[in-house]
């Protein structure tokens, strides 16, 4: 039904794009709390920083990734002389290109919704006898866990779609780092590729559809456990 | 118990922007009213003793244990403090059902440690059934049972209920009333109680710490507190009134009557179901009190008392047509009258008069079940 090339294609996006959703979300959870939660110096700095991958152009971002975590960059060399590990131009820059575009999305979300806690119910929690890290635990994170699943949703949307800080920062490398947009730009880079571009766009939208039709599901399961 | 003997102890002090609260009081335990109009600082009060708000200076020390001393640069965090919180709006956990929530904080503290069991409690505020619903599938009433339980199963040194009945309606409250004096009385856990309703202070108090204006004017027993004209500006003129101790003296089956006996005689209510020798409190509002120079002959009055008048209300001229009179008829009791029989009859302290209550006008909120001392 699929041809080799569009279920590598296919398979490697849903990996890169889990790995991102993953990797990022204990931090862009970490990140809204600190937003929604705390007053430090600063704040309005790192909020800034949070959202530049919304505003700045995804090739700037792609290029700063390059800069940095390339080889020969600070991070990167750093990263490939003691652990080995090369992150330019792999599935695993792949993921981080598509993490850092889908984080400020993320943060939103889940900010928004840890913000609604009412922190009234957490104060209640802390004259019972739980510490603070319990009460996120047991009271605001299960109460902030829809926001938490539409900003997963999002972040996975955005990295399966992500392209322009992609392909500048690793390239476009068939098995590797060749995600469905990328294949989709290829064809239609090449003459006749028309058809074959026409078949990747119909995934693209099915994984799309698949995945927001997991996450209403799951919407509607938590909801039934938080008590409606 | 620290050195002094007290159970709660308070001195705080806390300003915020145009908010100045000072309080300082100290009580034996039992049920402590905190009373005051909003905004009087009651509830900021037990904030700092539950460790959500953090007083500027002072010391709050319960049951010999400083939770805050700023001297002494004490600030325990509030999951250390071990008080029992039960909010106005309750603040059940909505994504846990009844049970859950009611094993909270039981479950935060050691098998050892805890004072009360999950049937016990379950039993005494009559929540078995409510176990497995979700807290938006309750009743108003039935929230602020769940909310008392979960506070009481954490075992806590105190309790602190803010206001715990506002939130109700009338006929809630007299759902909830009879609990909370059970726990008072069974539950041997020293509770601060925030109201501003004198029928609550009445029925469940045994100490009254009166507040206006973030200041703490008097504390004390509830029968010396309310019985001072001098604290009528913040104890509150409609529903004021003299709050005595009395006793369940005897029936009058044909009549449906009870005789409630104190100090220096007796008054007859409407017949009340309890047994002889029931302690009670009694509150005589002044506005059912009369007085008058002679007996009353030929009155249809049947709780007539003599006594002296002891002190007078300082009301200036224009303000109010009546003034409140304070007489010891073996028991204060408090008449109001207006200025101008006043005027007309000389009243002064010293003088004998009788006091009148008509017997219609006291009931179940007037009387709260008293404490064997």
């Amino acid at each position: 039904m699929m041809s080799e090339f569009e279920i590598e294609a296919l398979k490697l996006s849903l990996q890169v794009a889990l790995a991102a959703v993953g990797f990022s979300l204990p931090i862009a959870v970490f990140t809204a709390w600190l937003l929604a939660r705390k007053e430090f110096a600063g704040k309005s700095l790192v909020d800034g920083f949070v959202h530049l991958p919304l505003i700045l152009p995804p090739v700037v971002v792609g290029y700063v990734l390059l800069v940095g975590l390339g080889r020969n960059g600070i991070v990167g060399g750093f990263l490939h002389d003691v652990f080995g590990i090369t992150i330019a131009f792999t599935w695993k820059g792949a993921a981080v290109a598509a993490a850092v575009m889908a984080f400020p999305l993320m943060v939103r979300a889940i900010r928004l919704s840890l913000e609604s806690v009412d922190q009234g119910l957490e104060q209640a929690a802390r004259t019972l006898g739980a510490s603070p890290l319990r009460v996120f635990a047991t009271v605001t994170l299960p109460l902030a866990s829809p926001g938490i699943l539409t900003g997963a949703i999002l972040g996975f949307a955005r990295s399966l779609g992500e392209f322009g800080a992609t392909i500048t920062f690793v390239s476009n490398i068939p098995g590797e780092t060749r995600t469905l947009p990328i294949a989709l730009y290829t064809l239609t880079q090449i003459p006749g590729g028309e058809a074959g571009a026409f078949r990747l766009v119909v995934i693209s939208v099915l994984v799309a559809f698949a995945a927001l039709l997991a996450s209403e599901l799951l919407a509607r399961r938590l909801k039934a456990k938080l008590g409606g | 118990m620290n050195a002094n003997g007290h159970i709660v102890d308070i001195d705080i002090r806390l300003n915020r922007g145009d908010f100045h609260l000072g309080a300082r009081f100290a009580t034996e335990g039992g049920l402590s009213v905190l009373f005051g109009k909003s905004g009087a600082g009651k509830s900021t009060i037990i904030n700092c003793v539950a460790g959500l708000v953090r007083p500027d200076s002072g010391h709050i020390r319960i049951a010999g244990e400083t939770l805050f001393d700023s001297a002494g640069g004490i600030n325990l965090a509030p999951e250390k403090r071990r008080v029992g919180y039960v909010f106005q709006d309750a603040r059940l956990f909505p994504h846990m059902r009844v049970g859950a929530n009611l094993e909270y904080g039981m479950k935060l503290i050691a098998v050892s440690e805890r004072r009360h069991t999950m049937s016990d409690v379950v039993d005494l505020l009559g929540i078995g059934k409510l176990l497995d619903r979700y807290p938006a599938d309750l009743s108003g009433g039935e929230v602020q049972r769940v909310a008392i339980g979960r506070a009481l199963l954490a075992s806590p040194k105190i309790l602190l209920m803010d206001e715990p009945l506002a939130a109700l309606d009338f006929d809630r409250k007299a759902e909830i009333m009879p609990f909370i004096e059970r726990l008072r009385d069974e539950a041997g856990v020293p509770i601060i109680y925030v109201s501003h309703a004198v029928e609550e202070v009445v029925r469940l108090a045994d100490t009254m710490v009166v507040l206006a204006d973030g200041d703490t004017v008097a504390f004390g027993d509830v029968e010396d507190i309310m019985s001072r004209l001098d604290l009528r500006p913040h104890t509150g003129r409609f529903e004021a009134g003299a709050v005595i101790h009395v006793w369940v003296a005897g029936h009058d089956d044909d009549y449906m009557l009870t005789e409630l006996g104190f100090g220096a005689g007796s008054v007859w209510v409407p017949r009340l179901e309890l047994d002889r020798g029931t302690p009670l409190r009694l509150r005589l509002r002044a506005r059912d009190v009369s007085l008058s120079l002679e007996p009353p002959r030929g009155s249809m009055t049947l709780n007539t008392f003599e006594g002296t008048i002891v002190d007078i209300e300082n009301v200036a001229e224009g303000i109010s047509p009546h003034v409140d009179v304070l007489v010891n008829c073996g028991a204060p009791v408090i008449a109001r009258v207006t200025r101008r029989s006043m005027n007309d009859h000389d009243l002064k302290p010293g003088m004998k008069v009788y006091a009148s209550v008509k017997t219609s006008s006291i009931d179940r909120h007037s009387l709260g079940l008293g404490r064997r001392r």
